[in-house]
């Protein structure tokens, strides 16, 4: 399968790495022809506002939007879950998103960089060791988001149809199995 | 669930969510606003910047914590801030405010003349400039979480920069071709430690992100410290001072993320105004040189 990783700003190269990992091969994604070439897509870590930023200027916006309504694979973690996310808290003035996710995140949600943390919590069923940075965390799910993850009382990670959203970086651990369970599970047979 | 914060991990961490980003140098709420919306993916509060600092002389010190806080108050996006070279309680004072990252700042006048900062004991995280492999290595292991280059603050020539970021990598080259038996030698002419020496032998880089500062002022400048093998780019006097600031920091932005494409490089640079003034770093004297702060 071939993977895009959009890669506009932010932890890209180690997205790449956990799919490559996974034996798939992987693209950077700049460009709104590069789109047409992959089967997943993944939102790296990052700053929100400057990828979205990034994608509206160099016209990738729309492009995007469309592969999500077509129904493209897409995993976010971090700023790549706020960018699937249909509404935002606590975004800049105007601040838009991808969308496809019906889900509210609240941006910053666990605080600033001092609160920034890791964790082991559960997801689909097993343990996993979870590393947040200045992690969103998800306020209000739609009836047909499933939640796969939760820290406290909030939701950290998120499934609906082909899209999967975490507030973690799985990609700065060695765990594989957020990658793997999107590969496996929400990518099979394409 | 147990939670563990202020970790190398979540430190270190923090970086690599800036990498292929703009850091930018604002003095007010206005500033931070057009950086943040420019798409800076963080922003470096100050009171004065290094082009001021030069200008103006005297001692620089951590800037007002009002002014600190108010910047992080107006944007979203993290806001780092500086203090003295082995000035600790100005670190104590940064950390009681939140910011995201404390630069431990040559541009800034040195409170030790002998020792940097303790940032393992900090739950904030440290980036460190360095002009070589082995002061690099120094700050890793006095707990920075980041590295930059040192270029020569508040002159808008790239030179020093360039010649940190080449010295660097190719130091890092060399380690990683040769003989591990060599690498104690290696570790004592570095002034390093042994076990970071052999960490970067094998994995052919820093084990924190690197970016780079100093005297960057146009997108061209930042393409070409990422073609070097920067991860980032710091731009600090180079916006603010420049004709049009809005436009010169979304330009830079660009440049970082398509540092490789040069129509785009050529796209952004058009119709900038007028560039910030610069001062040739030949023209300083060298015991003016903030480059030269750091042991």
């Amino acid at each position: 399968m071939k993977v895009g990783v959009l890669a506009l700003q932010g932890d890209f190269r180690e997205h790449i790495k956990a799919a490559t990992e996974c034996g798939h091969l992987a693209i950077e994604v700049r460009r709104a022809s590069e789109l047409s070439e992959i089967d997943a897509l993944i939102l790296p870590g990052g700053e929100s506002t400057t990828i979205i930023h990034l994608a509206q200027s160099f016209d990738l916006y729309e492009p995007i939007k469309e592969v999500i309504a077509k129904g493209l694979p897409v995993y976010g973690s971090c700023a790549g879950m706020i960018l699937l996310a249909d509404r935002i808290v606590g975004g800049i003035a105007g601040q838009k998103t991808f969308g496809g996710l019906d889900i509210t995140v609240r941006r910053n949600a666990f605080g600033r960089q001092v609160d920034s943390f890791e964790s082991d919590l559960e997801f689909n069923g097993a343990s996993l060791h979870a590393v947040f940075i200045r992690a969103p965390w998800v306020e209000e799910v739609g009836k047909s988001v499933q939640v796969l993850s939760t820290a406290g009382e909030h939701a950290v990670a998120v499934r609906e149809g082909n899209l999967l959203a975490t507030s973690f970086h799985p990609e700065l651990t060695h765990d594989l199995a957020v990658h793997r369970y999107f590969f496996d599970e929400i990518c099979k047979g394409r | 669930m147990s939670e563990a914060t202020g970790t190398a991990r979540v430190k270190r961490g923090m970086a690599e969510m800036l990498k292929g980003g703009t850091i930018m140098d604002v003095v007010n709420v206005e500033q931070a606003k057009i950086a943040e919306d420019a798409g800076a993916c963080a922003v470096m509060a100050l009171e004065r910047v290094p082009a001021d600092i030069r200008a103006q002389g005297g001692v620089a010190r951590m800037s007002d914590p009002d002014m600190i806080q108010k910047i992080q108050a107006a944007v979203s996006i993290p806001v780092m801030a500086k203090v003295r070279i082995g000035h600790f309680v100005e670190a104590q004072i940064l950390e009681t405010l939140n910011v995201d990252y404390i630069d431990e700042s040559e541009v800034l006048t040195p409170a030790d003349y002998t020792n940097h900062i303790d940032k393992w004991g900090f739950k904030i995280p440290f980036v460190c400039g360095a002009t070589n492999l082995g002061e690099a290595l120094r700050r890793i292991n006095e707990g920075a979480a980041m590295i930059r280059s040192k270029g020569e603050a508040g002159t808008g020539d790239v030179s020093n920069a360039m010649m940190h970021m080449r010295t660097i990598g190719a130091e890092i080259r060399r380690l990683t071709s040769m003989r591990e038996d060599e690498l104690y030698v290696a570790a004592k002419e570095l002034q390093a430690p042994y076990a970071l020496v052999k960490e970067v032998a094998e994995t052919g880089k820093l084990p924190v992100v690197l970016f780079t500062a100093g005297g960057i002022a146009t997108p061209a400048d930042a393409a070409l410290m990422m073609q070097m093998g920067a991860d980032g780019v710091f731009i600090g006097s180079g916006i603010f001072k420049s004709g049009n600031p809005a436009q010169r920091a979304a330009a830079c932005v660009k440049a970082t993320t398509f540092f490789n494409d040069a129509k785009v490089l050529a796209e952004v640079s058009r119709g900038l105004g007028e560039a910030m003034v610069g001062i040739n770093v030949a023209d300083i004297p060298v015991p003016h040189r903030l480059a030269e702060r750091g042991w």
